[in-house]
């Protein structure tokens, strides 16, 4: 299970796209995975056969768990051996090696799930949240895979030592994923009613599609025609008969779920940078004339479907002066500060219905701004239809944040960690600018840069944005 | 185009970009952008929904005079007369 950002603890296979016996390739689309935020396409990093699917379908594991093993084409090179099954290497399909990945998540990955239970094992977050509690972890039973304790375990030791776990009783909002969420909405299921049967009694998809199998099997005839596609016979679920009479307000409350899961995860995360990231910031008023007038220019003799938004100019802008200034691109990992070769530009979206994913535009500074445009269009659609690939979530070496639609002048944005570096632009506007010794109006736009002091200092944020003011000076040349 | 017909085109245009929004039931005089909630792209996304629908392809520079709904309905029975 890979970690698609920083704040990622788990995620539960919600389908698999191969079988095994299936050649894959660098890249492919192996499973969707359903996180806190969102559902995710998940790639493999390996090319080969798929030798076994490990994690079955509807099961949530933590990150850094095996999904499935991958036997290498031939290309590895490694010396063969009598039994290929022992001497091939387990490659862990989409396995944590991205630079997001937690510090300690090695006490998670257990080589054979039955180890797990001699072990009392959490992740560091976890560890951190029970010394704040004040947790005893000694004495706790953990309900994720292997018995790992996860956050919700602590959450729930402290907040709910009464009640059981995760049930929407005693006016809780029940926790579900945003799959769940979906088909709750769809089938109009009032998740109160349920049972959870994810991680901390969070209610999963699978929950969900079981009572509706339920539902519909008590209406026209009795159990067991049930259509729901390879549910589980335990029914966890009560049918709540009444939830599809009132589907406004079940409605109502089921946006209020996933936004509620959205904002847990963004809050964890932010938390986590203000906690560990010394912020510096720095702002710079740039002159836009020049890239507005010929965007306008350009947008003039095109299509609608080929217009440039003045947001992509910002974007391939920073994409070069990060490759320029390499301190603002890259990681801080292990106490030192990685910097990345390719510039993978994070894009700060925000979801209708609140909340935020930055997903990565690959290589922003080599792309063409045409190119720029199709990919910031494609991926801000993929971003709210909640169709994101894994690599695009974990990929992000710098993020920029564009607040300039909602009017205000300038963002000062919280570094993604492990990221060092956020980029934020405010409103692009006519203002009163002294040009050539004379008072001109010109559109201008305040650009910010929010950035881990660990890894550069002042002086070279100032670089980075003097190098974004001057490259914006030459669109055509962007 | 009668106003009643401009209103559902941009009412079906949006519910593409914005399923959530009831045109019925905002502002039709304040500014669109900040009442439907929608941002450039946005923006974008609709006034290409509506070239797609109708082959009309409303230029940049004419942009001002989709400001508001009521601007936006005005222009397209205009337009599409």
């Amino acid at each position: 299970m890979p970690s698609l950002g920083a704040d990622m603890e788990r995620g539960t296979i919600v389908e698999w796209r191969v079988k095994p016996g299936d050649e894959v390739r660098r890249g492919d689309i192996v499973a969707v995975v359903e996180t806190e935020k969102s559902d995710l396409e998940i790639e493999t990093f390996e090319a080969g056969t798929i030798e076994r699917l490990v994690v079955p379908e509807g099961s949530e594991v933590v990150v850094g768990t095996v999904l499935a093993l991958i036997h290498p084409s031939e290309a590895g090179g490694a010396p063969s051996g009598p039994s290929p099954r022992a001497t091939a290497p387990e490659l862990k399909v989409a396995s944590v090696t991205g630079p997001a990945a937690p510090p300690g998540p090695k006490a998670v990955t257990p080589p054979a799930a039955t180890a797990a239970e001699a072990l009392h094992l959490y992740s560091p977050v976890v560890r951190h949240l029970a010394e704040t509690l004040g947790v005893d972890l000694g004495t706790m039973r953990g309900t994720g895979p292997g018995g790992t304790i996860t956050r919700s375990d602590v959450e729930n030791a402290v907040a709910a030592p009464t009640g059981p776990v995760g049930t929407g009783a005693g006016g809780r909002r029940p926790l579900a994923s945003p799959r769940a969420q979906r088909l709750a909405r769809e089938h109009a299921i009032d998740l109160g009613s349920l049972l959870g049967t994810g991680a901390g009694g969070a209610i999963t998809g699978d929950d969900v599609q079981r009572a509706t199998a339920a539902r519909q099997a008590t209406e026209p005839s009795p159990p067991g025609a049930a259509s729901a596609p390879s549910a589980p016979p335990p029914a966890t679920a009560i049918p709540a008969p009444t939830a599809a009479a009132g589907a406004s307000p079940a409605g109502r409350r089921v946006a209020g779920d996933r936004q509620a899961s959205l904002r847990a995860a963004v809050a964890n995360l932010m938390a986590r940078s203000k906690r560990e990231i010394p912020h510096y910031y720095l702002s710079a008023t740039v002159d836009l004339q020049a890239a507005t007038a010929w965007a306008e220019e350009q947008n003039a003799g095109r299509p609608v479907t080929a217009r440039l938004l003045p947001a992509v100019l910002l974007l391939k802008a920073t994409a070069l002066a990060a490759a320029q200034v390499t301190e603002m691109n890259g990681y801080w990992v292990n106490g030192g500060f990685e910097p990345h070769a390719e510039v993978h530009l994070g894009v700060a979206v925000s979801l209708r219905g609140g909340g935020l994913l930055a997903p990565a535009i690959r290589d922003a500074d080599r792309l063409g701004l045409d190119e720029l445009m199709e990919r910031l269009r494609d991926v801000v659609s993929r971003a709210r239809a909640g169709s994101l690939r894994s690599s695009e979530m974990s990929d992000p070496t710098i993020t920029v944040t564009n607040l300039g639609d909602q009017g205000v002048d300038s963002v000062y944005g919280v570094v993604y960690p492990p990221q060092v570096a956020l980029v934020g632009f405010g409103r692009i506007s006519e203002r009163p600018c002294a040009v050539d010794g004379l008072l001109g109006v010109r559109p201008l736009v305040t650009a910010t840069l929010a950035a881990d002091h660990r890894a550069s200092d002042g002086h070279r944020g100032a670089r980075f944005l003097s190098t974004i003011d001057r490259l914006l000076q030459e669109p055509q040349r962007l | 185009m009668t106003r009643d017909d401009a209103t559902a085109l941009l009412a079906s245009s949006l519910h593409e970009i914005a399923p959530e929004v009831d045109l019925g039931g905002v502002d039709a005089d304040a500014p669109i952008q900040e009442e439907l909630d929608i941002d450039s792209m946005d923006f974008l996304n609709l006034v290409t929904a509506i070239h797609t629908r109708t082959g009309v392809d409303i230029p940049e520079r004419d942009y001002p005079r989709l400001a508001t709904v009521n601007a936006f309905v005005d222009y397209l029975a205009a337009v599409l007369a």
